[in-house]
């Protein structure tokens, strides 16, 4: 089903609906540094999303761009993961999802970086260092908020236990992608097993494993996300400033 | 061509610069840039003092290509870069670690006073390259260019 265009829309969306979700954060962080940070992490995300979908455009070869991919689909177009479309929630669902979308990043752009397709390798050449920053900063949290005071624990418990189950989906076998996720499987589970432990947190016991972002079946949020993403493209097209 | 986010350091000792080229035939010159971070928002700003820069030398149909492999690393920023980066008050990169090496956060030396006695205060700076240190002997803050 999944052939190398519908591959790299996937990765594309879920950087592209990734970033705009940090960004929200723009302005609010908890401190001014925090608000630097996830901005940043916001903007390697985007670069990833732009360099991604450039590509599946090119795959695709119906002519259509990276700002037409990002900005003229409806929500049942799009193929992330539904694990980014989530509401940031507190700063500690923020902060699980930051982890978890790290711990699976990593992993696979070290993984494309030894692919057969030249682009694809060049790209997770490049995004594989800035997911390690990604990585260490979502982990740091995750421990001081975990091994922190009784209702920071309280709070970063009850985000892993929310969001743990929307991750299963990154890892759905697909043999015939560029990589398949399930591959990636091993890597996540040995950094999210450490990370929780040091955190003196545990993961929730349901197998609970809602799916249906790579077809386009989304949760509700998707759309109010895209709503404000795409407006002023789609009442101003081709707008510069 | 000085880099737009950090005014000290040219984009050939920045090692964005990959290449220039000029085709005997036609004379027509090809500069080859690559970006520090996928999401630099300083590219576009890059490339147009590029086109401005050769326009002025009487190059005005000149091509920026942007390549993305190999990926840039700050162990392609130059001895000379570093020691500007250093007179500006951004502390330069330490070399990257090779890779399945553990990688140890050695001391950072304040471009103030020159002390070890510094602290991270964020990985995340003013710009995707940079990480916000602080020194606890002078108490001044200051910029680190972060190893990539
Ligand atoms: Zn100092």
């Amino acid at each position: 089903m999944n052939g190398p265009f519908d591959f790299t829309l996937g990765l594309g969306d879920d950087a592209l609906i990734a970033a705009q979700r940090l960004a929200e954060w723009t302005t609010r962080a908890p401190e001014m540094e925090e608000d630097v940070a996830l901005a940043n992490i916001a903007l390697d995300q985007l670069g990833a999303a732009r360099l991604l979908l450039s590509y599946a455009g090119e795959l695709e070869g119906a002519g259509r761009d990276e700002d037409a991919l990002a900005y003229l689909r409806d929500d049942r177009e799009f193929r992330n993961a539904l694990l980014v479309e989530l509401p940031n929630g507190d700063f500690a669902v923020t902060m699980a999802k930051l982890f978890f979308l790290a711990a699976y990043q990593l992993p696979l752009y070290a993984a494309l970086a030894g692919c057969a397709d030249e682009r694809l390798a060049a790209i997770g050449a490049k995004a594989r260092k800035e997911s390690a920053y990604h990585l260490d900063h979502g982990a740091l949290w995750v421990k001081r908020l975990g091994d922190g005071t009784e209702e920071s624990h309280r709070r970063m418990q009850a985000a892993v236990d929310q969001v743990w189950p929307y991750t299963h989906e990154l890892f759905a076998a697909d043999p015939t992608a560029p990589v398949d996720p399930a591959t990636l499987r091993p890597a996540f589970d040995e950094t999210v097993g450490a990370v929780l432990a040091e955190a003196t947190l545990t993961l929730p016991g349901s197998g609970w494993a809602p799916a249906g972002g790579r077809t386009g079946v989304h949760t509700e949020h998707l759309a109010f996300l895209l709503a404000e993403m795409q407006v002023l493209h789609r009442a101003h097209p081709g707008a510069h400033w | 061509m000085v880099d737009p986010e950090i005014r000290v350091i040219t984009i050939d000792e920045l090692g964005i610069l990959r290449a220039v080229e000029e085709d005997p035939a036609s004379g027509r010159v090809t500069v080859t840039i690559t970006p520090t971070y996928t999401g630099c928002p300083a590219m576009d700003v890059i490339r147009a003092d590029i086109r401005r820069a050769l326009a002025v030398a009487g190059h005005t149909d000149a091509e920026v290509r942007t390549v993305f492999s190999p990926p840039w690393s700050t162990d392609w920023i130059s001895d000379g870069g570093r020691a500007k980066l250093a007179a500006a008050g951004i502390a330069p990169p330490a070399p990257v670690p090779a890779a399945g090496v553990v990688s140890l956060t050695l001391a950072v030396r304040c471009p103030q006073c020159g002390s070890p006695e510094t602290e991270q205060v964020s990985r995340f700076g003013s710009t995707a390259c940079k990480a916000l240190w602080r020194c606890r002997s002078c108490s001044e803050p200051f910029d680190h260019l972060k190893a990539l």
